[in-house]
């Protein structure tokens, strides 16, 4: 089948930092990847790239048959989702316009049509009746189910997830994930990055571990933590799992 | 409080002058001659917010021009602001007034006036644009674009808002400016506040108690201008909190 999402040689430089180096990705219509490493990594980088946030050096990305450049760039946005390590809320609008102005500006939705959408999705997120607020006014684990929210409400065929809990208080960290959870059980393309291992293993089809700008290791869950093939990889899973 | 400063200073003056009577309201002529002074108020009205209407529409495209990542557009930003900022404003007048016309330009004595206060006062503003603009983070135009929506309606939507709500103490400051500046276009015979009173001290000779009311008259102006700002602080700040 051909994947939905196609990187292949991928290489950033942000100077003379080599973020990404060679970096190719198959990600199939329906998966679930979830990308780990230690910072600095590249895996901000890589998601980052895949909906043009940041442009590519050399390599090609392919988005849903799209080939990723500045012209196209945003007809692949408006395919991809993307939720932020710090929400990125507009603190200016109200939630419920914090999701309504991406389908009516540039989907071109009825102010009607819209609202009747983002109630939609802020129920799914459990949060309708946080609808008329200001971002400010909800805790941070409420803040990121709205940033999930205003993500779907493009109704994107693939999410990405730039560390979406690393932000969150402890206690506001199952909230978000929960969310995440049954985004993926209804089936949407999800790449994210998260050190979240218990999520990892319950909603990942394929774990991939990058260390400095690279891929080291592509393996479903079980094979990736109970038998990593590259001692980099062992070392960050003793890290981040040893306490 | 400060306003009662004014009026006891004025009364301190009063007490070392005779020549009172020119602008006592009480006698026929002093009313006379305060209704003169008075009419230069529409005239300075008129010409500042002119100047204004001008001068911050196209402020802000020159600001935008100075954040575009075309590097000609931002050497011709800095050139502009520069230069502009350089020129005294009362050479800016003379200038436009006596000098244009050598080029056959030749602009009526209001739009002398309202041109050269419009592009003095345009790089100042500029100034204050580009710094709002640079001042609401990053994230936020990231989010934008991660809704897919385009430049006009990303800075529409998303980035004027929270940029012209944090420098809107700034802008009053310019606007008042603007105001004050006003008095310049005197030297080119407009008849606006300052030349009124100017033209009255021809025939009375008395500058002490007609410049006060001058003072007086600019006083009200400002005080008028600069609650309205706060009005609009008040305003916008309502519907945002401190993120």
């Amino acid at each position: 089948m051909q994947p939905i999402i196609h990187v292949k040689g991928l290489d950033k430089r942000f100077g003379e930092f080599q973020a990404l180096k060679d970096v190719s990705l198959d990600v199939s219509a329906g998966e679930k990847i979830v990308v780990c490493g230690p910072s600095g990594s590249g895996k901000s980088t890589l998601i980052r790239c895949i909906n043009r946030l940041e442009s590519h050096d050399a390599g090609e990305i392919i988005v849903d048959g799209v080939t990723l450049a500045d012209q196209t760039a945003n007809q692949v946005r408006r395919e991809v989702g993307m939720v932020f390590q710090q929400f990125n809320l507009f603190p200016h609008l109200t939630v419920l316009r914090n999701l309504t102005l991406g389908p009516m500006r540039a989907r071109g939705l009825s102010a009607d049509k819209a609202e009747a959408r983002a109630m939609e999705y802020l129920t799914r997120v459990k949060i309708p009746e946080q609808a008329k607020k200001l971002p400010t006014q909800l805790s941070g684990g409420q803040q990121q189910r709205v940033a999930i929210a205003r993500a779907l409400c493009m109704e994107p065929k693939i999410m990405l997830f730039d560390e979406p809990t690393s932000a969150l208080d402890p206690e506001m960290i199952a909230e978000v994930l929960d969310v995440m959870a049954e985004l993926a059980d209804s089936g949407m393309t999800m790449i994210v990055v998260t050190h979240e291992m218990g999520f990892a293993k319950r909603v990942a089809d394929r774990m991939v571990f990058m260390d400095k700008g690279e891929i080291v290791e592509t393996a479903p869950p079980e094979q990736f933590f109970s038998a990593p093939l590259t001692e980099r990889c062992q070392t960050f899973l003793n890290q981040i799992l040893g306490h | 409080m400060r306003w009662a400063v004014f009026p006891v200073l004025l009364l301190l003056a009063a007490c070392g002058s005779e020549g009172w009577y020119v602008v006592d309201p009480t006698l026929p002529a002093g009313r006379s001659n305060l209704w003169f002074m008075i009419s230069g108020f529409w005239y300075t009205i008129l010409l500042s917010a002119t100047a204004l209407a001008m001068a911050v529409p196209g402020a802000l495209l020159i600001a935008l021009c100075g954040l575009s990542s075309n590097r000609w557009l931002q050497r011709i930003y800095r050139a502009y602001v520069e230069l502009i900022r350089a020129i005294p404003l009362l050479v800016l007048i003379l200038w436009v007034y006596y000098g244009l016309p050598d080029l056959d330009i030749r602009i009526a004595l209001f739009w002398s006036g309202v041109v050269a206060l419009a592009i003095g006062e345009s790089a100042f503003l500029a100034e204050v644009f580009r710094g709002g603009i640079q001042s609401v983070p990053r994230g936020q135009i990231e989010a934008a674009k991660a809704i897919s929506l385009g430049y006009t309606d990303t800075m529409r939507y998303v980035i004027l808002p929270q940029a012209i709500r944090r420098i809107l103490p700034a802008l009053g400051n310019q606007f008042i400016y603007v105001v004050k500046m006003s008095a310049l276009v005197s030297i080119i015979g407009a008849p606006e506040l300052t030349r009124k009173a100017n033209e009255l001290i021809v025939t009375e000779y008395r500058a002490l108690e007609i410049y006060s009311v001058l003072a007086l008259e600019y006083l009200v102006l400002v005080l008028v201008l600069s609650a309205g700002v706060r009005w609009l602080e008040r305003r916008m700040g309502a519907d945002e909190r401190k993120a």
